[in-house]
């Protein structure tokens, strides 16, 4: 079955200078290990093309069942210089919601 | 020594809720309030307000605040601690000094942390000029120099320790982390050494949950924010936390929002880089160690945190000045709201090609369609109406105004079903960039100063 990992997840977007970072957090712990498997830094590059002209870096949380993702050069200069109604990236943990993944239609959501 | 202390966060960033801390202060036992005053941003604020008038530089909402919160302070030997000092700490210690005084209050110390503004060592400091290169481009410092708003080093816990150890109720400080704020009542109350890593790194953790207010109590919660009661009373957290290291976030019963697993792990992912290795000048922290559980309604328990030693540098912050930026709104109704608003920005991109004005960037977004999602917003057929958004950046002053000047006539010169130009003409503004760099521990010594009422 297709699904929008915002069935699965939740998520907070923020700032670093030019770089943004996306926590993707599983809504409940057993589902970790899927997105753990699914969302990858490649994925997550591909989604955010035109947005993240850098790289995406990933880094797993596994204690609390969540990804961290940093998405380089993704808030046009950051700070003030950046022209951006989301200069700090508020939206984009929710941008990252909108990926559509494949999973084992036995899972219960 | 104590069983554990409470300690409450009362603001998240300069211009969060006035009401926060008065509702820490009032609505529940606590031990320590702490504020959090400084962005990045607000550093180069302060500074041209200090320059204005040498009395200022430092979070001004804070005195009339001390007014009303300062009496039951005291009364309840609730000790404060914040960044609010900004470039000026020692002026903002003399304001609440003199609130202090106007309330009658007989004796009070305020502990005052200096020694992070490098503004004025800039010289000495780059000699070898390899110094204080950009930690992300690797560039350096020499093409910037001339254009420094301000450069401040963040310092971490210890010396707000040490004000506190010296006996100040109240401490202010220029550029410390904001975790530090949160750490260092910990480490005065249960006199964990500079090396004790593990439980540097649980408070430095307890730090980064207080850090943004009500964002780990409710507040910006995606799960299921439908569910978070009464948000208009959110109550901010408070960390109760143990000599071992435990930490139990938690807020006052009778406000609003909400602490579940849930919230805290929004928080604890929210602006960090490698989970592994969270650095801070008092220890780095390790995110994958610690363990979450709801203890009960509204708190959860943090434990097991891990850390390690400390890097011999501190992070220094430098803001210059970047040229100039403007930008300007106009709402576009039904029908064929996004064709007009499109047309609109191409008939303004060809009069500023046609007056030869240069941008660095000129960038169009279309709020209600794009403007939060970009090339993921997916197509709308038919909007009620669409707000145009044009910024434009460049290093010169005249284009960015003359910017300005152009938007307005569209009103009368372009497509129709046009409003919502009352702000005027949009002004340039000051782009203010950042200049993150490293500087060795041994380079600069806080200090730490106690004034007495």
């Amino acid at each position: 079955m297709r699904i929008q990992l915002r069935k699965i997840c939740h998520a907070r977007s923020g700032d670093k200078g030019d770089t943004a970072n996306i926590g993707l957090i599983a809504l409940k712990e057993e589902w970790y290990p899927l997105i753990e498997r699914v969302v990858t830094a490649e994925k997550v590059q591909t989604h955010f093309q035109g947005i993240a002209l850098g790289p995406v870096e990933r880094f797993e949380m596994p204690n609390i069942g969540a990804l961290n993702f940093l998405l380089h050069e993704a808030l046009g200069g950051g700070g003030t210089k950046s022209l951006k109604n989301d200069a700090q990236g508020k939206t984009l943990g929710a941008a990252l919601l909108r990926m559509e993944i494949d999973i084992d239609d036995s899972i219960q959501l | 020594m104590k069983q554990f202390i409470r300690i409450a966060s009362g603001q998240g960033f300069w211009g969060d809720l006035l009401t926060a801390p008065i509702d820490q202060v009032e609505k529940g036992p606590i031990d320590y309030l702490v504020m959090d005053y400084l962005a990045e941003v607000t550093m180069s604020i302060l500074q041209k307000q200090k320059r204005r008038d040498a009395r200022l530089g430092y979070a001004r909402d804070l005195i009339p605040l001390l007014e009303k919160i300062l009496p039951l302070c005291v009364e309840r030997n609730i000790k404060v601690v914040t960044n609010g000092g900004g470039v000026n700490p020692r002026s903002c210690s003399d304001a609440i000094l003199d609130v202090a005084r106007k309330l009658g209050i007989k004796s009070l110390a305020v502990g005052v942390v200096t020694g992070d503004d490098i503004l004025g060592r800039l010289a000495e400091l780059t000699k070898s000029g390899d110094d204080l290169r950009n930690m992300e481009t690797g560039d350096s410092v020499s093409s910037i120099i001339d254009k420094l708003e301000t450069a401040n080093v963040y310092f971490g816990a210890q010396p707000i320790a040490q004000a506190l150890a010296e006996g100040a109720q109240i401490v202010v400080t220029g550029r410390t982390t904001d975790t530090g704020l949160t750490l260092a009542p910990m480490i005065h109350e249960f006199g964990w050494s500079k090396s004790d890593w593990d439980r540097l790194a649980a408070g430095t953790i307890a730090g980064h949950i207080l850090e943004c207010g009500a964002q780990s109590s409710g507040g910006n919660f995606s799960a299921d924010w439908r569910s978070v009661p009464d948000l208009a009373h959110v109550g901010f957290p408070i960390a109760e936390a143990y000599p071992d290291g435990t930490v139990i976030i938690t807020k006052h019963e009778n406000a609003g929002g909400a602490v579940t697993l849930q919230t805290v792990k929004e928080q604890l992912v929210y602006e960090i880089g490698d989970p592994r290795n969270y650095i801070t000048p008092d220890c780095v922290a390790d995110f994958t160690s610690l363990r979450l559980t709801q203890e009960g309604k509204d708190r959860v328990k943090v434990d097991r945190v891990k850390g390690s030693e400390a890097t011999r540098f501190y992070k220094v912050s430098m803001a210059y000045l970047d040229g100039f930026a403007a930008f300007g709104t106009l709402t576009y109704c039904w029908p064929d709201a996004l064709e007009k608003a499109r047309a609109a920005d191409h008939i303004l991109r060809t009069r500023l090609a046609d007056l030869h004005l240069h941008f660095e960037e000129i960038r169009t977004e279309f709020l209600g369609y794009d403007s939060c999602h970009g090339p993921l917003a997916h197509p709308v057929e038919e909007p009620n109406e669409i707000v145009l958004r044009i910024g434009v950046r460049g290093p010169d002053q005249h284009a960015v105004e003359r910017f300005g000047m152009e938007l307005a006539p569209l009103i009368l010169t372009g497509p129709p079903g046009v409003t919502g130009f009352a702000g005027g003409r949009p002004k340039p503004k000051e782009v203010i960039s950042y200049w993150p760099a490293l500087l060795p521990k041994s380079a600069v010594t806080p200090s730490v100063t106690i004034n007495r009422l």
